[in-house]
């Protein structure tokens, strides 16, 4: 296997006046080429992960290697300005008294190259000719691509994005998200970006990695993630989810909405098994074991919400068609027919 | 590959860790390079020198100075001074607080004109003022003698003293309250007024319970310079013959030559000034120093004044008249009248090119050693950034004249090739107005993200090269203001001027005060306009760049 464009181990960090560790024994490896997504709630210790790697801050302990080479460690520390990396900002931080294009070229020490690069640059992220504007003359989605331009140009080893599309309306950023997609697929670019918002982790990533109070949770592709969370934390965090209480009787596992499509002869009691709305389904009935206590109307589909004897609430999806009120008495039937994913506490049990 | 590395030692070495800077693995912060940290902490070392010295000549004469001090009738200074300050804080604030408020949030006819002539007083000297004041309203001046043609008055009473000092002072200082609550007030969000009115508030209702009180951090601050001007200003109580700290310190170093003795004085004039700063900490309460909130982009509506108009203009125009009008006109009809009788304007030129050049100095010094210390406080904050910052402001307490005495003990013992200088004079200048450099330059700076620098780090630049290809560059407005703001104090600085010139190098400041002392107002008035014409310069660049929101 080629050497990993960026790889973390044990990086821990803890910032003074602080009772815990804002990233705890971290461990990352990027692939070059890839695109990987920090994803996690604020405060999680994402942004920390980032800027640790770009060497705006320094761990406590562990390694950070860029292409091999170590760039932080025991007795060593590389500036951020000779790290070969590129850095994207939430704000976009664009040289305010510099053009576009000087903008675009501020890495760029060789001047006889300078020109060439920039323009190749601008026209990778389609902006050709804006080159003699101001940062503030442009718009939101523009400003977020000279950005972007500007830290591609001096070919960097890994691109580093902090929240990049978060100062962008929605319309635009689902827009701008596919683009930088393409911009960094087709120059081949090792990129790693943080984001709060699943969707964009989930459409952005090769893979994904979920932190949570400055912990790893689980590094995946972004169905793994999804239907084979690591944690609960993860399972949680990720898509819409509800638990339910599994029982072992006779090496069968049952819920209160039924039967799990395999058998166990090993399930640790008070394992719970984590159910996406599109797992179950409900059926008006008399002698049903929930009722609906909220609706909501999805478009081509209804999420409903139902409070269950049990004490327990679970979100099932119906086609747009299955319309009941709420109050109405149902049955929740487990339709899935794929193996779901089952906790005790905080972890995963098989 | 070793060049590309900065190798850092794991465990920092006590004294880094003493000086709170951390070495980069551990500490959790980034060191800051050598190119900030020197030059800031060098220059909180010059900002307290004098103080320093000050405290170090005073205790030279033992328990004496004390005992000295006791006897001196160093209360009856203290109170008389207190006396000054308390009148012309009020006043001033009685002055500039409607006024800012006309100006900025009402449909006061010949608004913008007004919010520019009510700043200009500023430019002129206090001395000048005073002088000004003797001539119209003394005993015998051209007010007595009008109404001696009218009513056969022959004498008026004494207008030295509290009230005619007060009343020059005031006249002059008022513009540091209306600035600061003009600043307060554009900071405001509007949408406070707005929701006032909805709940049902009318415009007065809203502007007692809404506007007023959140124009309080703003008063405080404003009346905070407007306090310490007074404290310090030395030409008016002289002229005006009124006995507070810096006259009786000029009396006693000029006179009576006992220098221990005004070393001690100043002492006790600088912890006034420091309880002043305290006073206003106290004042402004837990109120947030006036900010320009965010997003207060729409500008407010204005307040209706409805009748209320004219006598709203009656009193801006009356301020106005009092505080410039009157003095530019008896200005230039004593300037007249001096050339009338011989007075000539070529001798002034070599003294206004000095006056130029010594604040010229001054501003460019002030400027050049602010950018490293705004950049080092504000960017690498930890124990050190934190001492220096606060060491930085000294000159803010520090009067003119306690300044000066300290730098002529300190030339005269340590550095006497310096003793005399330019170079001297200009230091004196700098410590006493840095913290205008500083204040100017550290708000444009707060307004450059942190992310630029880290953007341009990332971009593979060295520090330096940060500093002079992102930094500077959006640094220099900030740089101007500071420099225009030390120019035009520095312009009318007497004190200083007078105990640390060279010897023969007049500027328009001593040139003024050696005709006004001796009562040659004619000869006083044609350096006098000069010296207003050459601070217009930087005061109207400074007014040009004053926010106009809520035009």
């Amino acid at each position: 296997m080629s050497v990993p464009a960026v790889q973390c181990t044990g990086v821990t960090k803890r910032f003074p006046h602080t009772s815990a560790d804002a990233l705890h024994e971290f461990d990352l490896s990027a692939e070059a080429g890839s695109i990987l997504a920090l994803l996690g709630p604020s405060g999680s210790g994402k942004t920390t992960a980032l800027r640790i790697i770009a060497g705006f801050e320094a761990p406590d302990s562990g390694t950070v290697e860029i292409d091999g080479r170590l760039v932080a460690g025991p007795g060593r520390f590389v500036r951020a300005d000779r790290r070969k990396i590129g850095m994207v900002f939430q704000e976009y931080a664009l040289f305010p008294h510099l053009t576009v294009a000087a903008n675009v070229g501020f890495g760029i020490e060789d001047r006889s190259v300078r020109g060439q690069r920039v323009s190749e640059a601008l026209a990778h992220v389609g902006l050709t000719g804006l080159d003699a504007r101001m940062p503030h003359e442009l718009s939101g989605g523009q400003q977020q691509r000279v950005a972007l331009a500007r830290a591609l140009c001096p070919q960097p080893s890994v691109l580093l994005l902090d929240e990049p599309f978060s100062n962008l309306d929605e319309a635009l950023r689902k827009q701008v998200r596919r683009e930088v997609r393409d911009i960094l697929k087709f120059t081949g670019t090792t990129a790693l970006f943080v984001t709060h918002d699943q969707d964009e982790a989930l459409f952005m990533g090769d893979r994904v990695a979920v932190l949570d109070q400055g912990m790893l949770q689980q590094v995946a592709t972004p169905e793994e993630i999804y239907h084979t969370p690591g944690t609960r934390f993860v399972a949680e965090f990720i898509g819409i989810g509800d638990f339910l209480p599994v029982h072992r009787e006779e090496g069968r596992l049952t819920t209160v909405a039924g039967t799990l499509p395999w058998p166990s002869e090993t399930m640790a009691e008070g394992a719970e098994v984590l159910l996406r709305p599109d797992d179950l389904t409900i059926s008006p009935s008399e002698s049903g074991q929930g009722i609906i206590s909220d609706r909501q109307f999805q478009g081509s589909t209804y999420l409903y919400e139902v409070a269950l004897e049990i004490g327990r609430t679970v979100r099932v999806m119906q086609h747009h068609t299955r319309q009941y009120d709420v109050g109405t008495k149902v049955d929740v039937r487990l339709i899935a027919e794929h193996r779901m994913a089952c906790f005790v506490g905080g972890e995963r049990v098989e | 590959m070793g060049a590309m590395q900065t190798t850092v030692p794991q465990t920092g070495g006590l004294l880094r860790r003493m000086l709170g800077l951390g070495g980069v693995p551990h500490a959790g912060r980034r060191r800051a390079p050598a190119v900030l940290w020197l030059p800031s902490v060098a220059v909180a070392i010059a900002m307290v020198l004098p103080l320093v010295y000050l405290v170090e000549r005073s205790l030279d004469g033992g328990g004496e100075v004390v005992g000295l001090l006791w006897r001196m009738r160093t209360a009856e200074i203290a109170f008389r001074s207190a006396a000054l300050v308390a009148v012309v804080t009020v006043a001033s604030a009685l002055i500039a607080a409607p006024l800012a408020w006309l100006t900025v949030r009402t449909d006061l006819p010949l608004r913008r004109f007004w919010s520019v002539v009510t700043v200009l007083p500023l430019v002129i000297p206090s001395y000048v003022g005073a002088f000004l004041v003797v001539v119209a309203l003394g005993p015998r001046g051209m007010l007595q003698g009008f109404l001696e043609s009218l009513f056969g008055i022959e004498r008026l009473p004494d207008i030295s003293g509290l009230w005619g000092a007060a009343l020059t002072i005031t006249l002059l200082s008022f513009p540091y309250t209306l600035l600061s609550v003009r600043a307060g007030l554009w900071g405001q969000d509007p949408a406070l007024d707005e929701m006032s009115r909805s709940l049902g508030l009318g415009q007065w209702k809203t502007l007692w319970r809404v506007t007023l009180p959140q124009m309080r951090p703003s008063i405080a601050a404003g009346s905070l310079l407007v306090a310490l001007y007074t404290l310090s200003d030395f030409g008016a109580v002289s002229l005006l013959r009124y006995e507070t700290f810096t006259w009786a310190i000029y009396l006693q170093y000029e006179t009576a030559f006992n220098r221990a003795l005004a070393a001690g004085l100043s002492l006790v004039m600088i912890a006034a000034a420091l309880s002043l700063v305290v006073l206003e900490a106290q004042a402004r309460g837990r109120s947030r120093y006036y900010r320009a909130a965010t997003g207060a982009a729409r500008p407010a509506s204005l307040v209706q004044l409805g009748p209320w108009r004219w006598p709203a203009f009656a009193f801006a125009a009356a301020v106005t008249a009092l505080s410039l009008g009157m003095p530019l006109a008896l200005l230039a009809y004593w300037a007249v009248r001096g050339i009338a009788a011989g007075e000539t304007v070529e001798l002034l030129w070599g003294n206004a090119l000095n006056s130029v050049y010594a604040s010229g100095l001054a501003a460019v010094v002030a400027v050049l050693a602010a950018v490293p210390v705004v950049v080092f406080t504000l960017r690498y904050p930890g124990r050190v950034s934190w001492v220096v910052e606060r060491l930085a402001y000294t000159g803010f307490a520090l009067p003119g004249i306690a300044v000066a005495l300290a730098l002529i003990f300190f030339g005269a013992r340590f550095a006497t090739p310096l003793y005399q200088t330019l170079a001297l004079l200009v230091f004196a200048y700098v410590v006493l107005f840095f913290p205008q450099a500083l204040g100017a330059i550290r708000s444009t700076y707060l307004q450059v993200s942190p992310r630029l620098s880290e953007s341009a780090m990332s971009l593979g630049k060295s520090t330096t090269s940060i500093l002079w290809r992102v930094t500077l560059p959006l640094m220099v407005p900030g740089m101007l203001a500071g420099g225009a703001l030390v120019f035009l104090t520095a312009m009318k600085e007497l004190p200083a001027t007078l105990l640390l010139s060279p010897i023969g190098f007049g500027t328009l400041a001593t040139s003024i005060w050696a005709a006004a002392e001796e009562a040659f107002f004619a000869r006083a008035a044609v350096p006098a306009l000069l010296l207003v014409a050459v601070s217009a310069v930087p005061t109207a660049f400074l007014i040009l760049r004053e926010p106009r929101r809520g035009q």
